[in-house]
């Protein structure tokens, strides 16, 4: 006679009214204005936008991870010098809201209104800021500097997490110093690095929809835009909603089959993919 | 032919290592014993240069071991040149240290293409030969984590062996092994040692030292206290610091 637990099925009853009472509310109140959602979700105005989200938040991953890298390389290096400035850099660059980042980026040439490439206290070219800086390219490199300094913290926490003993049996093999990091210790270091990594590319995700404040025509500033003309604002801040929803379901599906590729050798067996399972639910 | 002169280390202001002189005959087996903290895996550790020494040479077939000398002034090597000396001298941990990310074939084949530059076919083929000489020819594509830990370690002997080194250096190989598991190792050893293999063995396995060693060496406080053949060592010792060791290690 297994025990008997009543207050779960008192708990599971009360969770599942609840429920019931909220998807009663998203299909029968007017405020949500499903007609609306729809006629917006696939318009195009909206997924030009969409495409503009996608892009920022890969190339700000890509340039992110790409200065994380050196930023996480410096902080461990035995160079007093190189670890400074890049533990200052991470210091700065975690302190400083992204809007407030934006901004300044963006308004650059009011600080200096010329940049100049060349030798230092030589000779160079000058450019205007305001025509090399557009409002893109100041969220880019706000979104990017931002994350660069949260990635080469991840990565650094990686690579601490490898043990000694590996370093050591490596050297001791008399691997290759570049052997050694790139076959042995990153590849141990991506576990850690894999979970955090994509928690920040998700919140990058996110992060875009502030540089509306620059009026660049991302997702978030584009149904901004939407409603601003039709006064539909519950409506339209689902069609956003659900586009950072799905995406970042998509950024999960693929989280799942990389962690599940660097768990080799970290867990005796693999357990089988959802997808797996669902096959062998089926057979049987 | 292993040659250490004047060997000294210190962590801070603990000094390890006092004056280590000792001289290892190629195709021999030496045991060293000691106390906890007398400086046994320190003074292995320095003999491939995983730990710098303070003062002392350290000579491997004539070799001087991480330095080059110019006059009477010794400079430490790039690391590059000490990874290549590296290559030469096998080592073996007290927990393996084995790569956990690649098979047991992977984990034997990874130093001589990567370190030596051996060819890939038949470095995987020589791989499996060693695999099979420790007696895991069945264990090839199997991760480290799904072996026994007596496996793990005839893994990491066959990872040292794939180098064909002067040398093999083992800290305590057996001492984080369960009882069941420490004959299957020393077995392996016996084998390495029967065949001429020049080899240091930290260990409190006497039973070993007595059977396989050449020469037994008692460490204390950082020096060598006594050496000799095992049958001297370890039944008439002449000083009362190995006798008070060897009475409570095989009590």
């Amino acid at each position: 006679m297994p025990a008997r637990h009543p207050w779960r099925w008192a708990g599971t009853a009360l969770v599942l009214i609840l429920l019931a009472q909220f998807a009663h509310g998203l299909a029968t109140n007017p405020g949500w204005d499903w007609s609306t959602f729809t006629g917006y979700f696939f318009e195009k105005s909206v997924l030009q936008a969409l495409l503009l989200t996608v892009e920022l938040t890969l190339a700000g991953a890509v340039l992110g991870f790409l200065g994380g890298i050196p930023l996480a390389a410096m902080r461990l290096s035995r160079n007093p010098v190189l670890a400074a400035v890049s533990w200052t850099y991470i210091w700065v660059f975690r302190s400083v809201p992204l809007i407030v980042q934006l901004l300044f980026w963006a308004n650059l040439g009011y600080l200096y209104d010329k940049l100049q490439v060349g030798i230092p206290f030589g000779p160079g070219w000058s450019f205007s800021t305001s025509s090399l800086v557009s409002a893109f390219g100041a969220a880019l490199l706000g979104l990017s500097l931002h994350e660069a300094a949260f990635a080469g913290e991840i990565i650094r926490s990686g690579l601490l997490s490898v043990d000694q003993g590996q370093h050591e049996a490596a050297a001791a093999l008399g691997l290759p110093r570049r052997r050694q990091f790139l076959r042995i210790v990153l590849p141990q270091a991506m576990r850690a690095i894999l979970p955090n990594a994509a928690n920040l590319l998700v919140n990058l995700l996110k992060s875009t929809s502030i540089v509306y404040v620059l009026a660049i025509g991302e997702l978030f500033y584009q149904v901004q835009v939407v409603y601003g003309r039709n006064g539909r604002v519950v409506p339209l801040l689902m069609v956003a909603t659900v586009w950072y929803v799905v995406l970042t379901a998509l950024l999960s599906i693929l989280q799942y089959y990389v962690e599940r590729h660097f768990a080799r050798g970290a867990v005796r067996t693999l357990p089988p993919t959802p997808f797996q399972r669902l096959k062998a639910a089926i057979r049987r | 032919m292993i040659e250490l002169t004047g060997v000294h280390k210190s962590f801070g202001t603990l000094e390890v290592l006092r004056g280590i002189d000792l001289t290892v005959e190629s195709g021999t087996v030496t045991v060293i014993l000691g106390p906890s903290g007398s400086g046994k895996s320190t003074l292995l550790r320095s003999i491939n240069h995983l730990e710098k020494i303070d003062r002392g040479r350290v000579r491997v077939d004539g070799e001087l071991i991480g330095y080059r000398q110019a006059g009477d002034k010794l400079h430490e090597l790039g690391e590059r040149q000490i990874l290549k000396q590296r290559a030469k001298i096998g080592f073996v941990f007290q927990n393996f240290n084995l790569f956990p990310h690649l098979t047991a074939l992977e984990n034997v084949a990874e130093a001589p293409i990567s370190a030596l530059r051996k060819n890939k076919s038949e470095t995987y083929e020589r791989a499996r030969a060693l695999l099979g000489r420790v007696g895991l020819a069945d264990k090839a594509d199997v991760y480290p984590r799904q072996l026994s830990g007596g496996q793990q370690q005839r893994v990491a002997i066959a990872r040292a062996l794939a180098l064909e080194p002067r040398l093999i250096l083992f800290d305590e190989p057996t001492s984080a092994l369960d009882p069941e598991l420490v004959g299957e190792v020393l077995d392996v050893l016996r084998d390495l040692a029967a065949a001429g293999t020049t080899m240091i063995v930290v260990t409190h396995e006497i039973g070993f030292a007595r059977e396989a060693a050449d020469t037994v060496i008692f460490m204390d406080e950082g020096r060598i206290v006594e050496q000799g053949p095992p049958a001297r060592v370890l039944d008439n010792p002449r000083h009362d610091r190995t006798r008070t060791f060897l009475s409570k290690v095989l009590s």
